[in-house]
């Protein structure tokens, strides 16, 4: 008869006396392949991973697999052919994208954009910004195990594009603003329309910081990952709500402002300790602002001209300019050298999220693999514009 | 940048503080000064950009570089531009620096001084072919590893180069796109 295991006192087991192997196949270092098929790299990203167990030595991002060589394209057209090409850089934020290419165009020519054509950017861009950032709390919160307020961020996500849709007939590639103004006046309805959707709009702002600002699990996942100071974002060009996250007051539309930006009143939300979670709190508060400043608009708006005096072909002065707008993703610039014909000679963009990927390498360090997958939400990428 | 109406044709910037500065710091760090619609643009040559991007940077806060690129200008000499934009937060306001290469002549790196340049010489690498001195990690960013040229060139073609991988058999059996011979081709010119 054998004898029989008594599972002793079940609250102090006795110590193992098996050690558990210290390294599987005696391989310390393992290297792990991330992406570019996975879903949480929001595209074709791939990040060479060098990981002891779970934890992150390295984290090397590879890009360019989205290259399609826009900037060479924009070589062998003409000024006004280049816009629809911005709308496929940052694809969840097309109309910021017009906005900085034809500002950039403009302050070469040194046309005047009409009042009303200003508002009804500004309208544009911070409708872009709350879609865009809708896109972005959906989607990283799915990334982190909180399905729910995916499906109220598209609810709103789908009210914004059904707008666009109305005012320029796309959804996404909005191809929305022209060089000197705009294309289309406003449909009849449409202010109102909006007007009523940014009224209700902070109530549904609530509804997903119900969900996640003090959720447990969102904070166990977001406080503390990836923390960076704003020295440190400085020194990486970081630029959007993540210097914001890190408590640097900076925001394009408030230091250098365009359009009407200067009269409008809104604040620049910002963060204290540079982490994902402080990122998220940015990010939220922007979509508040953002809701403010179209309300503002709206209440501005006065039947006007809508584009400027802009010749019928566009030809600068042999120069170069610099113009920048603030993107939901940070600071998107247009750099463009004229030769003096109808083609831009170099359009170069300074794409905020290739510049702000390139520090995920320093955010994962020391990390999880599964922390990884919150830094890559929090950056806020869209490969369309990293890889141009 | 301050939003001065822009005229036709730019200013000589040689009186700017900013200019008279980076003179003081960097002997004959300063070959050209002008000013357009505002923005200010320094042209350096080409071994001083070092000592220049350290001065902005430590003198003047130039703390952020917004963004390094480049021009092909392809029948010039020297042929390439490489474009360097810093902001300072303090001045709320950007500079311009630029330097002339030639073709295989490299150029001395920022990337340890602005890491934030690091990728962005990366892709001037990549797309330009021109080489970083001292820079941590230059390869290739947006096109593979074995890519022959370097496509943000002028006389690069267009419709791109036969890469030998067969996307589309039927119509280019060579390989994925319009072979070197093939008359239709294009070579995009300024």
């Amino acid at each position: 008869m054998t004898e029989r295991v008594f599972p002793g006192d079940l609250h102090n087991p006795p110590p193992r006396t098996v050690a558990a192997p210290k390294t599987l196949f005696d391989v310390t270092e393992m290297e792990l392949n991330f992406g570019p098929q996975h879903p949480s790299t929001h595209g074709v990203l791939r990040i060479v991973l060098k990981v002891d167990g779970e934890k992150i030595i390295e984290a090397i991002p590879d890009v360019g697999y989205l290259h399609r060589g826009t900037e060479k394209l924009f070589e062998s057209e003409t000024y006004p052919m280049a816009i629809p090409h911005t709308d496929r850089l940052d694809y969840v934020a097309a109309a910021t994208n017009n906005h900085a290419y034809c500002l950039t165009v403009e302050k070469l020519l040194a046309v005047e954009v009409p009042r009303r054509a200003q508002l009804i950017r500004v309208i544009l861009d911070e409708l872009q910004r709350l879609s865009s950032h809708l896109v972005w709390l959906g989607t990283s919160g799915i990334d982190l195990g909180a399905v729910t307020p995916f499906w109220y961020c598209f609810r709103e996500r789908e009210q914004i594009l059904d707008f666009f849709e109305e005012y320029c007939g796309a959804r996404l590639t909005l191809n929305c603003m022209r060089i000197g103004g705009l294309p289309f006046d406003l449909t009849p309805s449409w202010a109102e329309k909006v007007s009523e959707f940014i009224d209700d709009f902070p109530s549904r702002v609530d509804d997903y910081e119900t969900l996640l600002t003090d959720n447990r699990i969102w904070k166990k996942r977001t406080v503390g990952v990836g923390v960076i100071s704003a020295e440190e974002c400085v020194e990486w060009g970081l630029t959007g709500p993540i210097i914001r996250g890190s408590g640097l007051e900076w925001d394009l539309r408030r230091a250098q402002p365009y359009e009407c930006y200067e009269e409008l009143d809104f604040i620049v939300p910002t963060g204290k300790n540079g982490d994902t979670y402080d990122r998220y709190l940015v990010r939220v508060a922007e979509m508040r602002q953002s809701a403010k400043i179209v309300r503002q608009c709206l209440d501005r708006l006065e039947p006007g001209e809508i584009r400027g005096k802009v010749p019928r072909v566009i030809k600068p002065v042999a120069e170069e300019i610099y113009a920048s707008v603030e993107s939901p993703k940070g600071e998107l610039g247009f750099y463009l050298v004229s030769n003096g014909t109808n083609k831009p000679y170099r359009l170069h963009v300074r794409p905020p999220s290739f510049i702000n990927l390139q520090a995920l390498p320093r955010l994962a360090r020391g990390h999880l693999v599964s922390d990884l997958v919150a830094l890559i939400g929090t950056i806020d990428i869209v490969l369309g514009e990293v890889d141009r | 940048m301050a939003e001065a109406a822009a005229k036709p044709g730019a200013a000589d910037a040689s009186g700017h503080p900013w200019v008279a500065s980076i003179r003081a710091a960097v002997p004959d760090g300063v070959s050209a000064a002008k000013s357009f619609a505002g923005q200010v643009t320094v042209t350096v040559p080409r071994e001083k950009i070092l000592d220049v991007a350290r001065h902005l940077k430590e003198a003047e806060d130039f703390r952020y570089c917004v963004d390094v690129t480049a021009v092909d200008w392809w029948k010039r000499e020297p042929r390439f531009d490489v474009v360097y934009h810093f902001y300072s937060f303090s001045k709320n306001d950007r500079i311009r620096v630029k330097l002339a290469a030639a073709e295989g002549e490299s150029v001395p790196s920022i990337a340890n001084l602005y890491l934030a340049s690091n990728w962005s010489e990366r892709e001037i690498f990549d797309l330009y072919g021109i080489v970083f001195e001292g820079h941590p990690d230059l390869r290739r960013i947006l096109t593979w590893d074995g890519f022959e040229g370097h496509p943000m060139r002028k006389d690069f073609p267009l419709e791109g180069i036969d890469t030998g991988a067969a996307i589309y058999p039927e119509e280019w059996p060579a390989g994925g796109g319009p072979s070197p011979n093939d008359p239709n081709r294009r070579v995009v010119s300024s």
